[in-house]
């Protein structure tokens, strides 16, 4: 990232991506490089933004998603706080209605809990119950997700607690390109967001990441692949792992639409009818629990919007009803491509 | 080594109980104009209270938290703001939130109206905070933004006893103690969580100790005496916008009634203590007492005054009564800037509905 100089680049986006437009500069980065680099075109391009948490300042975080930030735009800007969640939710909302752009940073999804009251009570309600005179435009950033044999409660993955939650806006990218515009997005979203960054996607790969500031619309999936037999859906780190499924039922003669969410709440509706009124089948896989989780929620929205077109009941991967294991079982409960392969030929024959 | 906590932060009073002041540097300070401003706003409060209950009483309005025995901690709390300075109150706190600006409209709320939460144009008066010590964090948070911000804008939190057994009163604390963040902590100790009394709520001798635990400045004071909690509000706040971070002020004081109009005191108190502390400690007698002693007090202008004020609270409920009902888009309007297409749909679907043509 040395190397960046232009600013303000111009894109284009379509349905299926974006089409950068000529010279743009672009950068072969990690997700959480990209992460860093929304930061920090953020922290230039609005002198309100603000980033901190446990570890953010100095350390630049345990996973390294705020790098640098300090250095660059010193400790008024990008700062320490106390291991305080609840605490550091609570001042990011109180920021946020004083005319802030607070990105705040709890250190794993696992740790949200203690903030989990500011998020219901004060964050989510404030423009409601003051009908309108007090906003909350602030992002929480947190990594989720198990796969990387990380020690007790690093790893949860409870996005439904929020999907249900009104008020809040939830987002979870799957690739570099798109964590750096989706967090562009929920940072300049006038309400409060929550930003789930798949942690065993960290670094996984590199994409291309164009310089400069871009933004994803909330709440549109996109379309990683098309087919005709099956529509795939998942998001974060189950991308990956549907991706390599939808290879394998492609050497078996079946292809499929895999749909990426990136927003959780609210779901984009017309992608997903869309796409399964076209295919009749559908498997959706996320690693949170099956009860309560937001596959229930899209099962319920293929009801309601293409319940005639379907040949077969909609199949879900998910992890059971159990907490994360401990990491010598993890594997046990997470979706793999030979899991949602299962589901699709279940589908297919049904 | 536990030291003497009741020594160390003594009640302090400028004013004693009949009235006199104990403290002359703050005699020339207080003029007519200013206790009669004091002594109607106090009064004026306490008719609203009472009137509201009364009103819940006839059914005519919601369950409803009173404050009667606590104005003279509130009022000149809020009387010690500037214009431009951010309020975080809780659900008790209508005194102060009415003298720092709300209209009396803050009753709508105990009807179920949505309008009452909300402050006239330009005043930061953050709806009141309804779960216990949330509020802290968020004052902190507000607080740092006007350092952020280098505004000379303070916060005033209000918060009660029950409130400090909260891992938010600490968090919040800890904050703008680290950040050194312009707020002031504003504790209300009427002694009572509903019927938990505050030797079951902490081991500490007083509040105010716990401002060493976050090396910032404490201080116990009497809460029905107005002049004490107007000055070393005042103090605390002009420490704040100087840069001298956050003060936790402990204001003793005393609610009469009950938690809300949902419960009954007398289950859990003996309300002789009642009698005695309205017949010594009463915040509204003793500025009357004082404004004799001093020559400010004058038997026509309290009777005008008293009538002044019962047709202006008249009014208020008048107005309250005569509300147009509840618009129902409301409920869906204010979750978010625009609203997502599930509230769009589910809200069409509902005004369908309601309209006979589902």
């Amino acid at each position: 990232m040395d190397d960046r100089t232009a600013k303000g680049s111009v894109y284009e986006f379509s349905a299926g991506g974006y089409v950068m437009v000529m010279h743009t500069k672009t950068h072969q980065l990690t997700p959480v490089q990209a992460i860093t680099d929304a930061l920090r075109t953020m922290l230039e391009e609005r002198e309100n933004v603000v980033v901190f948490g446990e570890d953010v300042g100095k350390n630049g975080g345990v996973f390294r998603a705020t790098d640098g930030l300090q250095a660059t735009f010193g400790e008024k800007r990008v700062f320490d706080t106390p291991l305080s969640e609840s605490g550091i939710v609570g001042t990011a909302i109180g920021m946020a209605m004083n005319g802030l752009l607070p990105v705040a940073e709890i250190q794993f999804m696992g740790f949200i809990y203690p903030a989990y009251d500011q998020i219901m009570t004060h964050a989510t309600r404030m423009r409601y119950r003051s009908k309108g005179a007090f906003t909350v435009p602030m992002v929480i950033r947190t990594p989720y997700g198990a796969g990387v044999r990380a020690p007790e409660i690093h790893s949860d993955s409870m996005e439904a607690l929020f999907t249900h939650m009104p008020g809040i806006k939830v987002v979870c990218p799957s690739n570099p390109y798109e964590a750096k515009g989706l967090l562009i997005a929920a940072i300049e979203d006038p309400d409060p967001v929550l930003f789930l960054e798949p942690l065993r996607l960290y670094r996984a790969f590199r994409g291309e990441v164009p310089e400069g500031k871009y933004d994803i619309e909330l709440g549109k999936g996109t379309l990683l692949q098309e087919g005709a037999d099956v529509t795939i859906i998942a998001w974060g780190a189950m991308v990956p792992v549907v991706k390599e499924a939808a290879e394998q039922a492609e050497k078996n003669g079946i292809t499929s639409d895999v749909i990426d969410l990136r927003t959780l709440y609210p779901l984009d509706k017309d992608i997903i009818s869309e796409s399964v009124q076209k295919t009749g089948r559908c498997v959706v896989v996320h690693e949170a629990p099956a009860a309560g989780g937001l596959g229930n929620d899209i099962v319920s929205l293929i009801n309601d919007t293409s319940f005639l077109y379907m040949k077969a009941p909609v199949e879900r991967v998910t992890g059971a009803d159990i907490h994360v294991p401990f990491w010598a079982l993890e594997d046990h409960n997470l979706p793999t491509p030979e899991r949602v392969m299962a589901a699709i030929r279940s589908v297919i024959h049904f | 080594m536990v030291q003497d906590m009741k020594r160390a932060f003594p009640v302090i009073r400028i004013m004693d109980q009949n009235g006199k002041m104990t403290d002359d540097a703050y005699t020339d300070q207080i003029d007519k104009d200013f206790a009669r401003t004091c002594y109607r706003q106090l009064v004026c409060m306490r008719a609203f209270d009472r009137k509201v209950i009364n009103l819940q009483r006839q059914g005519r309005i919601g369950t409803y938290p009173g404050f009667e025995g606590q104005e003279a901690a509130q009022v000149g709390s809020a009387l010690a703001l500037r214009e431009d300075d951010w309020m975080f109150p809780t659900y008790r706190d209508h005194a102060a939130s009415i003298t720092f600006g709300k209209s009396y409209n803050i009753l709508s709320s105990w009807n179920g109206r949505l309008e009452g939460h909300v402050p006239p144009e330009g005043k930061y008066i953050v709806p009141p905070s309804v779960p216990i010590a949330t509020q802290l964090p968020l004052a902190a948070g507000a607080a740092m933004a006007n350092q952020y911000k280098e505004s000379t804008q303070a916060v005033l939190t209000y918060f009660g006893d029950g409130a400090t057994s909260e891992g938010d009163f600490h968090e919040g604390l800890n904050f703008a103690s680290v950040f050194q963040a312009p707020v002031v902590f504003f504790n209300q100790n009427n002694q009572y969580a509903i019927s938990v009394p505050i030797w079951k709520q902490m081991h500490s001798e007083t509040i105010a100790q716990k401002s060493l635990a976050y090396g910032i400045p404490g201080i116990r004071i009497d809460g029905n005496d107005i002049f004490v909690v107007y000055f070393e509000t005042k103090k605390a706040l002009q420490r704040a916008r100087s840069g001298g971070g956050p003060t936790l002020i402990e204001a003793v004081t005393w609610r009469y009634g009950a938690h809300t109009t949902a419960d009954d005191p007398t289950k859990y108190r003996d309300q002789k203590v009642e009698n005695e502390k309205r017949r010594r400690h009463d915040p509204i007698t003793r500025l009357a007492l004082f404004m004799k002693e001093y020559g400010y007090w004058d038997d026509t202008w309290a009777k005008a005054l008293e009538e002044e004020v019962k047709a202006e609270i008249d009014e208020a409920v008048k107005d309250l009564e005569s509300m147009p009902p509840a618009n129902v888009s409301d409920m869906y309007d204010y979750m978010f800037e625009e609203p997502t297409w599930t509230i769009e749909q589910q809200k069409e679907a509902y005004m369908n509905f309601l309209r006979g043509d589902m």
